[in-house]
């Protein structure tokens, strides 16, 4: 059987598939966007992205209520949001089959912080696998099921950034035959109150269900097959999960190795036999000490963290460290400019931040998109970005706690998709609890920096369906505020005249900077031509490179040849070029230069 | 890590690193080896810096490599060779593109961007060689061609057939681009040979 090359994301979308699972919910995340977008592509199954994970899980539950096998699909600061739903699902169980991925994301790649969501399945007394590979996180899927079904349990399934984004080769297997589902995952309503309906009567009783579970799910440990004792040189002996599992047998191959496939809850009786027979045992694992503490706990002599970080990823050079207590090379790097991502030549939120600047010494709260880019040199545009939706109910807190003070000085900008996440209801709270803020909505019509998914207010699903869009200004209006713009932040003016209303407004003000993403392309979006900046009129001024746009590029006179050097003032150093495979034409640097060099 | 070799691909998003990591990842498969390739993606349409490894032998574990430890460095862009540089053995081959690509302070006229890099990459190794890959891209026909050129001149010193990179491409590309791409392919052949 042939073996194709599979990212972790795209083998757990596969292994849903294989498995019968049939509905999908959850909200875009790095690094756990391409499950959803993968999954959803496969034939008779239903997939949708939902306004937020406690939405998405929620939904799932649903699904798994009418005995069906449903996933709910979240990044690791996603389970946060869902965790509501997470903790009460743990004590009335389901009917069908209830799978939970959470990819986390040591190293912060792309997120605002590296939660260690092992810690989750802990509190939430929730079982949780963790996949080493591709080739597992197939497997894993199929195994999640099993264990939601034969113990009345939500599942875990755990990914990392470095697992959701490697490629390996994964065998490819039949879906579980039309038959088999049939036999046990008919859809039906089951009314079953005393499971359901959690008063404190009832979760009582669910309570003493979990704690019998829990108890099952401990020595189902035991034997579980994806824990894997490897009995080889026991002179030091690796317990270790996931990922971390492969560092460490590339580092070391001919230690002896206790790979837990399943991290919550553990094998006691076989951690303690493990410990028994290898001299010297280590915890690899990134992160929280999370297996640590617990073994620890057993009374067992284990090194953990005492040799290895407790923040970031690994790889097999740490583990080198860790153990043989070798240290890196010196590195032979000289200085060189960082590459940071920024946003794209022609991207809407430039005109919007540059407006916004130019409008006076605000506090902008921010929130998680394309958007926090901006925060870089030269826009500097905003000034805080705690988590999905923070900026609408912080600048609410600042505003309220400022008083006159703060007037005019207090801004909260948020993403199309992240206000419909959890915008609404602090954008509510405004007008309920009457603070003075003006709230911009970047409406580039995406959920653009995860790669452009769909959201309610884009009008269509994640399938492709057409669908209701939501209208940000009659939502707006619907919520109690008065004062409700759209403005197009390719338009400067046009911008910073309402930017400059709704700082001096009394009330809540919201300004719905409408203008799509450049890198979406729906069919019909023509490109604008390429500009130009004139040498014969660029007096180096800089003021275009103020926008930071990556087509702008600042050539020094010297090191150019005579010929091409033209000053237009006597102090003149150089001047501006435009990079032409670059530019998107969206004219926000001819709309600011003042001597009409560029065209 | 005996018996791995380690790849390390680097450049700027948007220059098509993953692309080609992608095609090499899959050449490998074909060729029978065992595989794992890793890439950070997400921040690589912004301009930003991209990496893969590409790592192939009997049996893969870890998809990343240790500092120090990949044989071959293949660079889309001039400076990124540096940033990565870490990650070379010494005396390991590095093969790079001689396009340049500002990254944001340069463009600001901030900083200026590193002029020495031979210099720097001959403290680690001496075999270095200089790829022209958007004039062999623009040769055989299209400008984005140019990620394909370097797979071309990489291919010389991996274990891959001929008849299997051409298979290989073939299934990596629609129809109509195929042409292109193979002739970009061995024209970056030749610069290696």
């Amino acid at each position: 059987m042939k073996k194709q090359l599979l990212s972790g994301n795209e083998a757990i979308a596969r292994g849903a598939f294989e498995a019968g699972i049939t509905f999908a919910s959850g909200y875009p995340g790095t690094p756990s966007t391409e499950i959803m977008e993968t999954f959803a592509k496969y034939k008779g199954v239903y997939a949708e992205w939902a306004p937020n994970e406690k939405v998405g899980l929620e939904t799932a539950i649903g699904a798994a209520l009418v005995n069906i096998d449903a996933m709910a699909v979240m990044k690791h600061v996603g389970v946060n949001v869902a965790a509501d739903p997470l903790f009460t699902v743990s004590y009335t169980g389901i009917e069908g089959a209830l799978v939970i991925i959470t990819a986390d994301d040591p190293s912060l790649h792309s997120s605002q912080n590296e939660q260690d969501n092992r810690n989750y399945a802990k509190f939430a007394k929730i079982p949780m696998l963790e996949p080493a590979n591709s080739q597992e996180a197939k497997d894993f899927v199929k195994l999640a099921v099993a264990i939601s079904r034969q113990f009345d349990t939500p599942v875990f399934l755990r990914t990392t950034t470095r697992l959701s984004h490697s490629k390996a080769p994964v065998l490819i297997e039949e879906r579980i035959s039309e038959e088999a589902k049939r036999e046990v995952r008919q859809a039906a309503i089951t009314f079953d109150t005393a499971k359901y309906v959690m008063v404190p009567a009832n979760a009582r009783v669910r309570r003493g269900e979990v704690e019998k579970r829990s108890a099952l799910l401990r020595e189902f440990a035991e034997t579980f097959p994806e824990n894997i004792m490897e009995i080889n040189d026991t002179k030091v002996g690796i317990i270790t999960a996931g990922v971390p599992y492969e560092y460490a047998k590339a580092a070391f191959p001919d230690y002896s190795y206790l790979k837990l496939g399943m991290v919550y809850p553990l094998p006691e009786k076989l951690i303690r036999e493990f410990a028994q027979r290898v001299e010297k045992l280590y915890i690899v694992e990134e992160l929280d000490p999370f297996l640590e503490e617990q073994i620890k706990a057993w009374g067992i002599t284990v090194i953990g963290k005492e040799v290895f970080p407790a923040r970031g990823e690994f790889d097999p050079g740490i583990i080198v460290k860790g153990i043989a207590g070798s240290s890196e090379a010196a590195s032979v790097l000289p200085t060189i400019p960082a590459r940071p991502p920024n946003m794209c030549p022609g991207c809407p939120h430039r005109g919007l931040f540059y407006a916004l600047k130019k409008s006076g010494k605000v506090f902008v709260n921010g929130d998680i998109g394309c958007y926090t880019l901006s925060f870089l040199k030269p826009l500097e545009g905003l000034h805080s970005c705690i988590c999905m939706g923070a900026s609408v109910s912080m600048a609410h807190g600042m505003s309220k706690a400022l008083g006159a003070a703060g007037k005019g000085k207090v801004v909260a900008v948020i993403g199309d998709s992240t206000f419909l996440h959890s915008g609404i209801t602090p954008l509510l709270n405004m007008v309920y609890n009457k603070s003075n803020v003006l709230v911009i909505i970047c409406d580039n019509r995406t959920t653009a920096m995860t790669g452009m998914q769909e959201h309610p207010a884009t009008g269509f699903t994640l399938q492709g369906e057409k669908t209701r869009a939501v209208d940000f200004v009659a939502l707006a209006k619907a919520l109690g505020v008065d004062n409700v713009s759209i403005v197009d932040p390719y338009n400067l003016e046009e911008t910073q005249a309402a930017i400059k209303a709704g700082l001096a407004s009394d009330s809540v003000s919201l300004i719905v900077s409408h203008r799509a993403c450049v890198l979406f392309k729906r069919a019909g979006e023509t490109a604008k031509p390429a500009l130009q900046v004139d040498g014969d009129k660029c007096t180096g001024c800089r003021v275009c490179l103020s926008l930071g746009c990556p087509a702008l590029a600042w050539r020094d006179f010297a090191g150019m040849p005579a010929e091409e050097i033209k000053r237009n003032t006597k102090k003149q150093e150089g001047r501006v070029f435009i990079e032409t495979s670059l530019c998107n034409g969206c004219s926000i640097c001819q709309q600011i230069c003042k001597f009409a060099a560029i065209g | 890590m005996n018996d791995i070799t380690s790849v390390l691909l680097a450049g700027v998003g948007g220059q098509g690193v993953l692309r080609a990591s992608d095609i090499l990842a899959e050449a490998l498969l074909e060729a029978g080896y065992d595989i794992k390739k890793s890439e950070v993606h997400g921040m690589a349409q912004r301009g930003g810096s991209v990496t893969s490894f590409v790592r192939f032998g009997k049996k893969v574990y870890s998809p990343t490599a240790a500092k120090g430890s990949a044989a071959i460095l293949l660079s889309f862009e001039k400076m990124e060779a540096l940033r990565y540089l870490d990650y070379l053995m010494p005396g390991g081959r590095v093969l790079i593109s001689d396009e340049e690509v500002n990254p944001p302070a340069c463009s600001l006229g901030l900083a200026k961007y590193p002029s020495a890099v031979d210099e720097f990459i001959s403290a680690v190794t001496k075999d270095i060689e200089h790829i022209p890959a958007v004039a062999i891209a623009l040769e055989a026909g299209n400008i984005r061609a140019a990620n394909t050129v370097l797979l071309g001149a990489l291919s010389p010193f991996l274990p891959v057939s001929t008849e299997i990179w051409e298979k290989t491409l073939r299934h990596s590309f629609p129809e109509r681009l195929f042409a292109l791409n193979w002739q970009a392919f061995i024209l970056g052949r030749g610069q290696s040979d």
